[in-house]
């Protein structure tokens, strides 16, 4: 027994050796003086001061960061009163519809929607730059959002909206005070799916991007299609420090999340804490 | 009278979203369809039809499905056995979500990196050299550009499998167990079956991205695997040709919709 745990001990480290050593790999040759990705020679930070004198790439990760917080969050406003729309209808078909078209943009492949984009954006006449990539980027978090926030809607039970309104509460009141606090966890994780797809897409900004606006991905494509340059690498290992510190606080939050909840369920069994 | 008002206030608040399902899902398939129909100097013709049934691009749609086809099997291949010893670790949120980690990090970053990985001086290089196998080409191979999809893909493939498995109620492996089956019976026909669900959703979202993957072929595998999204960015955005390219892309809708309709048939079965 201890044996066949030795070989699937194995099989993991190897799986996570694999998926983690191209950017080690990039990490590392970011502080190589030599200029290229093979042949350490010592080490600098030239690429380091590099990336933080191109104010051209700093604006460019400027517009990333811009692009991603605007879209996702008009594209949560958006979801949240989407999700309502599709579990407020009567009619199963016309729900069943409803919900089919908010998936096709999810599974479609990023070419098409970027193409079919563009091509939408020429013929209204929407001038390639800035709002194109942000209604772009709106346009496919929407059914992200909607997705994580539905299944919350689903699993609120309708006696407490009886309940809410028997007590006198408006309509208003019921959607902010009883709807809007009891789907929060699902707005928080639509948000941050929306913030992460913004992120991390590349093929649809690149078909609806004109020539005077890039994002990151956009920006990173265009210059490794030139060769290697290392201050892209320096610029990575940076976008991979912060990614772990933003996970690191994610985990930290769902694990303090998960110790409430698990409060939550012992005081409505009346246990005390 | 105030009902009413509220009544068409929470309407007015509806509109924003089905306004979004008619510009931004209706529409463009609308568009794209109606492109197609449209050659270079805008005439309206058939055409790019008949040119999509020529061997030129019916090789390409083959060789397009054909290493999606191999890049969904290998990812398969490593995922499984990699969610499943994943559910049997201690700390399992952790680990999943040091897979999760570097979907984080941009593909094209990570694309970039086995630039130099498989480079002709790059480590993958000095390792064959070491053992003998002497300086070898890799970059712009399809052996690397299937790799470097894997690669990408593979985390995609571990998370719905992963999922799939914690749903499953272990009584159900204990019990086929006790009843005498060997390890292998209790995967074949206990485990496997009842997680096909995760393993449908993960070959589905590696599948249709990996047929239209433009940017690693780009970078990898230079001009040696031309796939269906390869052809529509050539067309859209190199040679202006949106009429072929639309027909490219009405293609690749119709080939998705007929893998969600088979796939989405059987899953519903499966949640019976």
């Amino acid at each position: 027994m201890r044996k066949k745990n030795g070989i699937s001990n194995l099989y993991l480290v190897l799986v996570f050796a694999v998926l983690y050593a191209p950017i080690l790999y990039l990490m590392f040759y970011s502080f190589n003086s030599g200029g290229t990705m093979h042949g350490f020679e010592s080490f600098t930070l030239d690429y380091y001061k590099e990336v933080f004198a191109d104010t051209r790439l700093i604006i460019i990760v400027i517009n990333t960061l811009v692009i991603a917080l605007l879209s996702s969050t008009i594209a949560t406003i958006i979801g949240v009163f989407g999700s309502l729309a599709i579990e407020n209808m009567r009619r199963a078909r016309l729900k069943n519809t409803l919900l089919s078209l908010n998936n096709v943009l999810i599974v479609s492949p990023d070419v098409i929607i970027g193409a079919s984009f563009l091509i939408l954006f020429t013929m209204v006449g929407i001038k390639l730059g800035f709002a194109s990539v942000l209604i772009s980027h709106v346009a496919f978090s929407i059914p992200i959002t909607v997705l994580m926030i539905l299944p919350r809607l689903q699993e609120m039970s309708p006696t407490l909206l009886d309940a809410a309104r028997d007590l006198g509460a408006s309509k208003r009141d019921v959607f902010t005070k009883v709807v809007l606090p009891f789907i929060r966890p699902g707005i928080f994780s639509g948000f941050f799916m929306a913030l992460t797809y913004s992120l991390d897409d590349f093929a649809v900004t690149f078909f609806v991007t004109g020539s005077g606006y890039s994002t990151l991905a956009v920006e990173i494509y265009s210059r490794a299609r030139q060769g290697v340059s290392l201050s892209i690498n320096a610029l990575s290992t940076l976008i991979f420090l912060f990614t772990v510190f933003l996970v690191v606080a994610y985990y930290i939050s769902m694990r303090r999340g998960e110790k409430r909840k698990l409060a939550d369920a012992a005081a409505r069994m009346g246990v005390p804490e | 009278m105030k009902d009413k008002d509220n009544v068409n206030a929470r309407s007015l608040a509806y509109i924003p979203y089905y306004l979004w399902v008619v510009l931004f899902v209706i529409a463009p398939v609308v568009l794209v369809v109606y492109y197609s129909l449209f050659d270079v100097s805008g005439r309206f013709t058939l055409s790019n039809y008949a040119d999509f049934f020529t061997p030129v691009y019916l090789s390409m749609t083959l060789s397009s499905f054909w290493y999606a086809f191999l890049i969904t099997l290998f990812s398969l291949l490593i995922a499984y056995p990699a969610a499943y010893l994943l559910t049997r670790t201690k700390h399992k949120q952790l680990w999943l979500l040091l897979i999760i980690l570097p979907t984080w990090i941009n593909l094209l970053l990570k694309t970039y990196a086995f630039i130099g990985i498989f480079g002709t001086s790059g480590p993958i290089n000095a390792l064959l050299g070491s053992i003998g196998f002497g300086e070898q080409q890799l970059l712009f191979t399809s052996g690397s550009f299937v790799f470097v999809s894997i690669y990408i893909f593979v985390p995609f493939m571990i998370m719905p499998i992963y999922n799939a498995l914690e749903e499953l109620n272990v009584s159900l492996t204990d019990a086929a167990r006790d009843l005498g089956a060997s390890g292998w019976i209790t995967f074949r026909r206990v485990i496997f079956p009842l997680t096909l669900s995760g393993v449908k959703s993960g070959c589905i979202s590696v599948f249709i991205p990996a047929l239209s993957l433009f940017m690693i072929t780009r970078l990898i595998a230079g001009n040696k695997v031309i796939t269906l999204g390869t052809a529509i960015e050539q067309h859209f955005l190199v040679t202006q040709d949106w009429g072929m390219g639309s027909t490219v892309a009405v293609f690749l809708i119709v080939a998705m919709a007929v893998i969600m309709f088979l796939t989405g048939g059987s899953r519903k079965g499966v949640r019976k």
